[in-house]
């Protein structure tokens, strides 16, 4: 009987079959955030039921917290309630908060990986779309809505439909100047952003076998952009070496009979998937969104579209829109078009190697005038770390802001907004319409192809900076 | 939850593709539990940067400022896994969104919230649409799993467990609870032949 990877992790965490078709799982670890579990915490106290196991759950503050170097938890004022609920909640149940004065303070997608929380061959569920960041270690990542936190909550359960299975298969290894960042842009772009609907992906290939690990959690995150329920990597040696000593990893015995225990994690010989695509890694150019979903993106060596060009008379009407809303035309080049705002940071792309990557593009150079330049590190130990490397000076000495981790202007919903009309290049992971602000325009890209913009004012080919 | 049979209202088409969340629902409606959601519904779409009306968008106009229903294209609710979208598609008084097919996570908070998303052939859904313009009142019959307007009806496509859950108002967490020896069965049988996984997560990190 042969076997995916996803259908080992999933069988093994499977309490019981229900009536309905449905499975029910064990969650393993469950990570909270404040923006998606205060209504969670109030069904509880209406049906007068406890946390179901409490040493199974962490909570951070991310989503709404200012990024102000000095901040407190009332900073940003309109974030004081959620931010005070989180606190007061995982007090009341015993959970433990990572907030705004720890130092595991982070976007939970950070953290989750830097504090060996995420482990291969776990379930992970978290209130957040982007979960799925956690398959870079090989561990299943499950984004939920808040009634599903309660239900994480009240029976440390999850109650799903089994996704059907897809694989993507890379083959071939980056070009110099291209990131995993940009490898899994490409695929959205080749494949579409419901490609992956109803599916759990598994991402294979030698390409994906080059990854980092920091790498494999970018590529990771975005199967949500995919329309993937999650997205996992096969875990190696590499994963082990990442999370060997990490604060909640296991150690001694317990971590050798782990470790044979990830060894078998891998998908069988034969395995049949329901889907399956093949992405050539060679041909993957820097990326650059253009438009208002993540399939709306080119090389940045490429152009705008005709909109006239797509067959499908309902993709055409989606291009016009976008185009228009992003203040572009068709044709146009997207390498020279002039931005106003940079933003390093989130879950996809706020990692030290992010940032390591975006400051071998700033050292000794200047944030182009007019230009509003934020960096942002994805947990506070990414910031500690940064900064031990001085790499808050290659920053601060060109001109960008260094903030305080969090969610930041992924979302906007913490104060770090784009003005309307505004146009920002980001390392983030969605360029929806005012996503980052009513009206704004978004640019989603590798933290290099950010910096380098960030130093030019305009999109460039990072290729060309570095040559 | 309230149990549901049908629904009879104004089904609004909103046909664009990929309707994702953050349009449902901006973010600046997510910072506090006591939140205007019903307002904050398709906020960018439906008023203007003064906060003005924008009489084009179809929930701004006469009939369908009581719509109970909602007619969508392919993949609709996709991005962020926010149940707020739900919630204000239901504060404005939605009971029903009927399109081509469904983000995963969208699909699930609408049924965890008595919200039912009907998945209807796109041909079905333009059909409907077009007579919406002129006679938008619709019901939506989930024992006979159709939608009726005069003497039309089409098929919409809902799995039985859901539908009857729907119909029944379904209390998810208190069956998962009544199923707690099961669930404790095999925390005990995990914690004994995977006990790496179960290195508390709150104690002091170490250093």
């Amino acid at each position: 009987m042969t076997r995916t990877l996803f259908e080992k992790i999933w069988t093994s965490r499977l309490v019981k079959r229900l009536d309905d078709g449905r499975d029910l799982l064990f969650v393993d670890r469950h990570v909270l955030q404040e923006t998606t579990c205060a209504t969670a915490f109030e069904g509880l106290a209406r049906r007068g039921i406890p946390v179901r196991h409490p040493e199974l759950h962490v909570a951070t503050q991310d989503h709404i917290l200012s990024t102000d170097p000095a901040r407190t938890e009332t900073t940003f004022p309109p974030g004081r309630e959620l931010l005070g609920l989180m606190r007061r909640n995982a007090a009341a149940h015993g959970i433990p908060l990572f907030g705004v004065e720890d130092r595991r303070q982070g976007i939970v997608h950070v953290i989750s990986p830097e504090l060996g929380l995420a482990l291969p061959g776990c379930i992970l569920a978290c209130g957040d779309s982007h979960t799925s960041t956690v398959g870079g270690l090989g561990a299943l990542g499950i984004g939920v809505g808040t009634s599903e936190v309660e239900h994480i909550l009240a029976t440390q359960t999850l109650a799903l439909r089994r996704p059907k299975t897809m694989r993507i298969w890379f083959d071939g290894a980056l070009a110099p100047g291209v990131s995993a960042k940009d490898l899994i842009l490409h695929t959205i772009g080749k494949l579409g952003i419901d490609a992956g609907t109803g599916h759990a992906i598994e991402y294979a290939g030698p390409a994906i076998r080059a990854l980092a690990a920091e790498a494999r959690l970018t590529v990771c995150n975005l199967s949500i952009e995919l329309g993937a329920r999650l997205g996992v990597i096969a875990p190696d040696d590499v994963t082990f070496a990442y999370l060997d000593g990490r604060d909640y990893a296991p150690r001694g015995a317990q971590w050798d009979a782990a470790v044979r225990h990830w060894r078998t994690l891998a998908t069988d010989d034969g395995a049949a998937f329901d889907k399956s695509a093949t992405i050539d890694a060679r041909e993957v150019a820097p990326q650059i969104t253009w438009g208002t979903t993540q399939q709306d993106v080119v090389g940045v060596d490429g152009a705008v579209p005709d909109p006239g060009a797509y067959s499908d008379t309902g993709r055409r009407g989606l291009a016009a829109a976008a185009i228009g809303y992003m203040g572009l035309a068709p044709g146009q080049k997207m390498e020279g078009l002039p931005i106003d705002v940079a933003f390093i940071g989130s879950c996809t792309n706020g990692r030290l190697s992010d940032l390591k990557a975006a400051a071998e593009l700033v050292r000794g150079r200047r944030v182009a005038d007019g230009v509003r330049a934020l960096v942002v590190p994805g947990s506070t130990e990414v910031k500690r770390q940064a900064e031990a490397l001085g790499l808050d000076r290659v920053f601060a000495d060109a001109g960008f802001q260094w903030r305080a981790a969090g969610c930041s202007m992924c979302l906007s919903i913490n104060g770090d907004v784009v003005a309307p009309g505004q146009r920002c290049i980001a390392t983030s992971n969605r360029n929806f319409e005012g996503r980052q602000g009513p009206r704004a325009r978004t640019h989603l890209a590798s933290p290099a192809m950010v910096a380098a913009a960030a130093i030019a004012g305009r999109i460039v080919d990072v290729r060309k900076v570095m040559a | 939850m309230t149990p549901m049979a049908s629904v009879t209202g104004a089904a609004a088409p909103i046909l664009k593709t990929n309707v994702n969340t953050d349009i449902i629902i901006p973010g600046s409606y997510l910072r506090s539990q006591s939140a205007d959601l019903a307002q904050g519904l398709f906020a960018a779409w439906r008023f203007d940067d003064s906060g003005n009306e924008k009489p084009d968008f179809v929930l701004n106009q006469a009939p369908f400022r009581q719509a109970k229903i909602v007619l969508a294209g392919n993949n609709f609710g996709c991005g962020s896994s926010r149940e707020a979208a739900v919630w204000a598609l239901q504060r404005f008084g939605i009971r029903v969104v009927l399109a081509p097919s469904f983000a995963d996570i969208f699909y699930e908070n609408a049924f965890r919230n008595g919200v039912l998303p009907g998945i209807v052939a796109a041909d079905a859904i333009a059909e409907m649409a077009e007579i919406a313009a002129t006679n938008p009142e619709f019901t939506v019959d989930l024992d006979r799993k159709l939608v009726l307007h005069g003497n039309r009806s089409w098929a919409f496509d809902v799995p039985e467990s859901r539908r009857a859950a729907l119909m029944r108002g379904d209390d998810e967490i208190g069956m998962t609870l009544a199923m707690a020896n099961e669930i404790a069965d095999f925390h005990a049988r995990d914690v004994a032949g995977r006990d790496w996984a179960y290195a508390p997560m709150g104690r002091a990190p170490r250093g």
